[in-house]
């Protein structure tokens, strides 16, 4: 199935860091991609630059930026805004302060049916009606006439992705959807998002920082660090053979019913992320990773470990931690 | 919704609400007052307010002795119904506040909105515009644009709408900064918004409660300079009536006929005190309506 949207070589850079260095991922229609990575690693500059809404001072080059066959690179500023909203949806972490307090939930759902279908207030309030039901809110008829600071997260969140759904995207990008929200309406909401994307068709790119999100959503997953992805394949295949010892730290972190054994203490990745300026070589993982060797502050290519699993280390697949100090 | 402070007893709160409410609406009702006042002029005017009758000069009003119960405010030096002239000039100091501010409201808040989002180079450009705005003596230039343009209404109103757009200017760029980087700035764009869009419909109506208690403020403002200018002569024309010229006429009697200063100015000062009311009360009532909502 040709990809819906594809991303090739992309770089984003700030005048003092390189914050995305050659990310290339394609989404396929009616797949979950994860993009998973600590904060700061450029997943959401990553997303932000397939909308083009960078901040002023990054700059973004890649080989190209497709949707279908559209290269979004040449596009004008026009043109990606006719785009936003109709076919590439997205919504951000911060439900709070993602909805203009300002206008009614209503007014501000119906104005982008309004804009890109020219459809009638009355038409676009039907509409937004008929989603805000279809993501499990009672009584959207009273929801429409109300205000954001009336509602909960929980609430807010699926209004967010109610709006998103209104011209039926063919791409949704979700940045850290659930991240805001108790856990309990965590799980809602993602059951929520497998749900629509399976009814819809939805291509969706689900950004997160969190190995459970992943294996719960996700058929492909790419794991970024610093700026790159340091692995990429289906999700079973990574959780059940991790390559790159980044990823290995972070599934180390979370529990896994089965493997996990109990009382035993999870997993940490010790030091932070390193500042990745102008002209940097080599992994970016190397300060802090258990198998760094001098080599390793070369130029790292991507390996290919079968059946769709790339990585982007110098050791061979089934390397083993070395028990001796 | 009620706060800590409002179960507290009166004595013990640290705002005394029931006093600023009642200031409010004091102000509110002065302001409303003159602005129907100032459109039923013509209504409630006993006379016409340009009409002179040289045998009833500086008629003092009721109260005092030897007034004409015709005549309820007195008469100025050349017989004309003081009460008319007031009330006519309620007409144009209104219409100066108004005009001036909606003249210095759309440069200020052009100017403002555009510096604090776009930031960088343009909103350098912006500041410096402030700057050099506020580096001019306000009552100087104008005096002198007036003297070389000649007086009129309208050239009054440009010169005061023109230069006193700065307060405008830096209250809608800095909220437009902090309004800036919300996230659903953001989330409209990635919804398709075009940049005009965002300017006008996302932040506009996010900082218009801090942009309407400039404008309260800068039309007391506009209203006092107005008086100012049409004391020095250079203002309003003869024989309109606004109040700052009335002053001015009234300046060679009021030693024996104190009455003819004091009654335009008493005008001049309750409509200024109460506007100001009204600003200060908006301004409360915004920060207790962001309390509420939590942020």
């Amino acid at each position: 199935m040709a990809p819906v949207l594809s991303i090739a070589n992309l770089r984003v850079s700030f005048p003092r860091m390189e914050a995305v260095r050659g990310v290339s991922l394609t989404l396929r229609g009616g797949e979950t991609h994860c993009l998973v990575g600590e904060s700061g690693c450029g997943k959401s500059i990553s997303a932000l630059s397939v909308m083009n809404l960078l901040p002023r001072s990054a700059v973004r080059s890649a080989d190209h930026i497709r949707f279908h066959e559209h290269d979004l690179l040449a596009m004008s500023e026009r043109q990606m805004a006719w785009l936003r909203g109709d076919k590439i949806a997205m919504i951000f972490q911060e439900p709070m302060t993602s909805l203009n307090p300002a206008y009614t939930i209503g007014s501000q759902m119906a104005e982008v049916l309004e804009r890109h279908r020219r459809a009638s207030r009355r038409q676009a309030l039907d509409r937004a009606a008929e989603l805000l039901a279809r993501v499990g809110i009672t009584a959207p008829g009273m929801r429409l006439a109300q205000y954001p600071h009336q509602l909960s997260g929980g609430l807010r969140q699926r209004m967010m992705i109610a709006t998103a759904l209104m011209c039926d995207p063919e791409v949704l990008i979700a940045d850290e959807p659930t991240t805001a929200l108790d856990v309990t309406v965590q799980s809602q909401v993602l059951r929520l998002l497998r749900k629509l994307q399976q009814e819809m068709g939805l291509a969706l790119l689900l950004i997160t920082h969190d190995f459970g999100i992943v294996a719960r959503m996700a058929e492909h997953v790419s794991v970024m660090y610093a700026g790159e992805v340091v692995e990429s394949g289906p999700v079973e295949q990574i959780i059940k053979a991790p390559t790159h010892p980044y990823t290995r730290g972070l599934l180390n972190c979370i529990p896994v019913p089965g493997m996990t054994k109990p009382g035993e203490p999870l997993g940490s990745i010790p030091g932070g992320v390193p500042h990745i300026g102008r002209g940097f070589l080599g992994c970016g993982f190397r300060e802090r990773c258990p198998m760094a060797a001098r080599e390793c502050a070369e130029p790292v290519h991507l390996h290919d470990a079968g059946e769709d699993h790339f990585y982007r280390c110098r050791l061979p697949p089934d390397w083993k931690l070395d028990a001796s100090p | 919704m009620k706060t800590a402070d409002d179960t507290q007893p009166l004595w013990r709160r640290r705002r005394l609400p029931a006093f600023g409410r009642l200031a409010t609406l004091l102000g509110a009702s002065i302001v409303v007052t003159a602005f129907v006042v100032a459109i039923f002029a013509p209504y409630l005017t006993p006379y016409d307010p340009f009409a002179q009758d040289l045998n009833l000069r500086l008629v003092p009003p009721v109260w005092m002795e030897s007034s004409h119960a015709a005549h309820l405010l007195g008469t100025d030096q050349i017989g004309r119904d003081y009460l008319s002239r007031l009330i006519y000039g309620t007409r144009i100091s209104l219409l100066i506040g108004v005009l001036t501010v909606i003249t210095s409201g759309l440069i200020g808040v052009t100017i403002g909105i555009v510096g604090g989002f776009y930031g960088g180079r343009v909103d350098a450009l912006v500041m410096f515009l402030i700057t050099c705005r506020l580096s001019i003596p306000l009552i100087l230039v104008a005096l002198t644009v007036v003297a070389l343009v000649g007086s009129s209404l309208t050239v009054v109103i440009l010169t005061l709408g023109l230069l006193l757009w700065e307060r405008f200017a830096v209250v809608a760029r800095t909220t437009t900064m902090q309004v800036r980087n919300l996230d659903y700035i953001a989330a409209a764009q990635a919804a398709g918004a075009s940049r005009a869009h965002v300017l006008v419909r996302e932040v506009l109506p996010n900082i218009a409660s801090h942009l309407v208690v400039v404008a309260t403020l800068e039309m007391a403002l506009a209203i006092l300079l107005e008086a100012a200018l049409s004391f020095l002569g250079l203002g309003v024309p003869q024989p309109l009536p606004s109040w700052g010229l009335m002053i001015a006429e009234a300046k060679e009697y009021m030693f024996f006929s104190p009455w003819v200063i004091v009654t335009p100015g008493v005008a001049l000062f309750i409509l200024v005190l109460g506007i100001n009311l009204l600003g200060d009360g908006l301004r409360d009532m915004l920060r207790t309506d962001l309390r509420h909502r939590g942020w």
